[in-house]
C-alpha cells in the first residue's frame, strides 16, 4: 500500500510538472513577441546568422579533412608531428587572428591594412559590416572568418612535412594568421585597393586570397627547406616516397569535400536563393576534377593513381572557389576539369625541380588558386570573356593574383628566413631519418609496441645507455 | 657448399644494402622487419609528461642463401654498405647450410641459389 502511495505521489508530481513546462513556455513566448514582434526581416536575420555559423563549423571540419589527407600522404615515423602541427596552427592561428588578424583584415584604416579593432576590441568591423551585411552579427562573421584564416595557415603543414622543427613551425602559424594572410584579406574582402578597381577583383570564397596564400606560403617554405633526405636519387631523379595511409587520406578528402560546402556557400554571408547553385557548382567542380586528374595520371603513367585522384577533387575544389557564384554549371564543370589536369602535371613539374611537396599541396592551393581566380575572367556569366564581358574583368584578375601572390612570397620569405636564423627551420639529420615523432614530441604517433616494453616506468627495463642522436 | 648469411641492421641502410647484394651478383634475399637490442640498448620516451623505456628497437633482418666461396665477399658488402660508424649498427653472421633446393626446379646446391 505504502509503496503504491508513494509512485503515486511520484507520479502525480511529473503530471504537474508536465503540465506548468509547457504554459510557462508559453508565458515567456508571449513576453518575447510582446517586446519585439516577430517580421521578414528579423526571421530572416536569425536564419543569416545561424546559417554562416553553420558553415564555419564545415569550414573548421576541414581542419579534420586536411590532417587526415597529409598524415595519409607522408609517413607513419613522423605522424604525430603532422597531427600536431594540424592540431597546433588551428589554435596559435585562431588566437593571432582574433588578436591581431581581423582587426588588420576587417577593422578601419588604410587601403592596404585595417588599424582599429584589436583583440576583437572597439568597434571591430562593425561599421564594415553594418555597410556590407547588415544582418550578420560581429560573432557569427569572426567565427567564420577565423575558420577561413586557419584554412590558409594549414596549408603549409603537408608541404613543409616529415623535416621542419616543430617550434619553427608553432612560430609561423602565428605569423601568417596575424599579419600576413589579412593584409590579403583587407586589399580583397575588406574592401581595400582590390576591391575598388573600376572593375573590382572577383575571388567568392578564396581560391587566390586564401588557397593560393596558403600555397605560396608553402613554396617560400619548402624552397627554404629543401627536399627530404632521400628523395632525390644520387643522379638527381625524384624518387617516389609512399604515403603511409591512402584509406586516411581520402577519407580526409571527403571531410575536405564536405567542408567545402561551408567554404563556398557560406560565402554567401546569408541564407537566400543563390546558396543551393553555389553547392551545385562547388559539387561539379571537385568531381570533375577528380574524373579529369584520374583520366590524366592514367594516360600518363598507366595506372589510375589513388593519392593522384584526391589531389584532383581538391584541385577542382579550390579551382571553383573564386568563380562559383560566378559561373553556371557548365563553367564549373570546365574549370574543375582543367584544374584537375593542372594539378597532374604541377606535381610531376615540382618533383622534377627538386621541390619536395610530400602532399602536393603548391600544386594543389597556389597553382590551382591562381587558376581558379584566373578563370573567373573567362567564365563569368556576367563580365567574362567567354560570355562577351570582354577582357576587364580578366586584367583585374591577373592584377589580383600577381598582387596577392608577390605580396605572400616576399612576406613569407622574410617569415621563414627569420625564423630559420632564429630558430632554425630544419630538423638535424639523424632525426629526420628517424622520424619526427620520437624527438620532437616525445612518443612515436602510433604508440610504442606492446613488445617493446610499453609504459614501463624508466629504470624498470634493462636499458640503460640513450640512443646516438 | 652454400652458406646462410644472417644481417640485422638499422632500417634506413637497408636500401644500400639492397643496392650492395645486387652489386656483387646476389639474386635474391628475405628481409624482415624485426626489434632487439645490443651494447646501443634503448632510450626513453614520453607519454603525457611519463617517460618509459623502450628495450626492443626496430631493425631489419636480412637473410640471403649464398655459395660459401663467395661469403666473405657478400658479407663485406653488407657490412660496408650497413656501417654508419654510430652504436646500433647491427651484426652480420654466417651459418653453413646443410641442403638447398629450389622449389620450382628442384636444382640442388649451388645451381640453387
Amino acid at each position: 500500500m505504502r509503496k503504491r502511495a508513494v509512485v503515486g505521489l511520484g507520479l502525480a508530481a511529473l503530471v504537474t510538472l508536465l503540465w506548468s513546462l509547457p504554459a510557462h513556455a508559453q508565458e515567456v513566448a508571449e513576453e518575447v513577441v510582446e517586446e519585439a514582434p516577430l517580421t521578414a526581416e528579423s526571421v530572416q536575420a536569425v536564419l543569416d546568422n545561424i546559417w554562416v555559423l553553420i558553415a564555419a563549423v564545415l569550414v573548421i571540419f576541414m581542419q579534420a579533412g586536411f590532417a587526415l589527407v597529409e598524415a595519409g600522404l607522408t609517413r607513419a615515423k613522423s605522424v604525430a608531428n603532422i597531427m600536431m602541427k594540424n592540431l597546433m596552427d588551428f589554435c596559435v592561428g585562431v588566437l593571432a587572428f582574433a588578436a591581431f588578424g581581423f582587426a588588420i583584415a576587417f577593422g578601419t584604416g588604410n587601403d592596404l591594412f585595417g588599424t582599429a579593432g584589436w583583440f576583437l576590441g572597439d568597434n571591430v568591423a562593425t561599421n564594415y559590416l553594418a555597410e556590407s551585411y547588415p544582418n550578420l552579427t560581429l560573432p557569427t562573421f569572426f567565427i567564420f572568418q577565423v575558420a577561413f584564416a586557419a584554412t590558409a595557415a594549414t596549408i603549409v603543414s603537408g608541404a613543409m612535412a616529415e623535416r621542419t622543427k616543430f617550434r619553427s613551425y608553432f612560430v609561423y602559424s602565428f605569423l601568417i594568421t596575424a599579419l600576413v594572410y589579412p593584409v590579403i584579406v583587407h586589399w580583397t574582402w575588406g574592401g581595400g585597393w582590390l576591391a575598388q578597381l573600376d572593375t573590382p577583383y572577383v575571388d567568392f570564397a578564396g581560391s587566390s586570397i586564401v588557397h593560393m596564400v596558403g600555397g605560396v606560403a608553402a613554396l617560400m617554405g619548402v624552397l627554404f627547406l629543401g627536399p627530404r633526405i632521400g628523395k632525390y636519387g644520387p643522379d638527381g631523379k625524384p624518387r617516389a616516397i609512399p604515403g603511409h595511409s591512402i584509406p586516411f587520406a581520402i577519407i580526409g578528402v571527403f571531410i575536405l569535400f564536405i567542408g567545402w560546402f561551408g567554404f563556398n556557400p557560406g560565402s554567401q554571408l546569408a541564407a537566400d536563393d543563390a546558396v543551393p547553385a553555389i553547392a551545385v557548382t562547388t559539387l561539379l567542380a571537385g568531381v570533375a576534377g577528380g574524373v579529369m586528374a584520374t583520366l590524366a595520371v592514367w594516360l600518363k603513367t598507366g595506372k589510375p593513381d589513388v593519392a593522384m585522384a584526391g589531389n584532383g577533387v581538391l584541385a577542382g575544389l579550390v579551382g571553383i572557389t573564386a568563380g562559383c557564384a560566378a559561373v553556371n554549371n557548365l563553367g564549373a564543370v570546365i574549370i574543375g576539369a582543367l584544374a584537375g589536369i593542372i594539378v597532374v602535371f604541377a606535381v610531376f613539374g615540382f618533383d622534377r625541380i627538386r621541390i619536395d611537396d610530400p602532399v602536393g599541396a603548391i600544386s594543389v592551393h597556389g597553382v590551382c588558386g591562381a587558376f581558379g581566380t584566373l578563370a573567373v575572367g573567362l567564365f563569368a556569366t556576367d563580365g567574362g570573356l567567354f560570355y562577351g564581358g570582354g577582357a576587364d574583368q580578366l586584367v583585374t584578375q591577373v592584377i589580383g593574383v600577381v598582387a596577392i601572390a608577390a605580396f605572400t612570397a616576399v612576406a613569407m620569405a622574410i617569415v621563414f628566413a627569420l625564423i630559420k636564423a632564429v630558430l632554425g627551420l630544419r630538423v638535424p639529420e639523424d632525426e629526420e631519418i628517424a622520424g619526427l615523432d620520437v624527438v620532437e614530441h616525445g612518443a612515436p604517433g602510433y604508440g610504442p609496441d606492446v613488445l617493446a616494453g610499453s609504459g614501463e616506468p624508466v629504470g624498470a627495463g634493462m636499458a640503460t645507455a640513450a640512443v646516438g642522436r | 657448399m652454400q652458406s646462410l648469411i644472417t644481417a640485422v641492421i638499422k632500417p634506413h641502410v637497408l636500401d644500400a644494402v639492397k643496392d650492395a647484394l645486387r652489386g656483387v651478383g646476389v639474386q635474391g634475399m628475405t628481409v624482415d622487419e624485426v626489434k632487439g637490442f645490443g651494447r646501443q640498448g634503448g632510450h626513453t620516451e614520453t607519454y603525457r609528461g611519463a617517460e618509459y623505456t623502450i628495450d626492443l628497437l626496430p631493425k631489419v633482418k636480412v637473410e640471403v642463401v649464398v655459395s660459401t666461396s663467395d661469403a666473405e665477399k657478400v658479407v663485406d658488402a653488407i657490412a660496408n654498405a650497413a656501417r654508419t660508424g654510430k652504436i646500433g649498427d647491427g651484426k652480420i653472421w654466417v651459418t653453413s647450410v646443410d641442403r638447398v633446393m629450389r622449389i620450382r626446379t628442384g636444382e640442388l646446391g649451388d645451381d640453387a641459389v
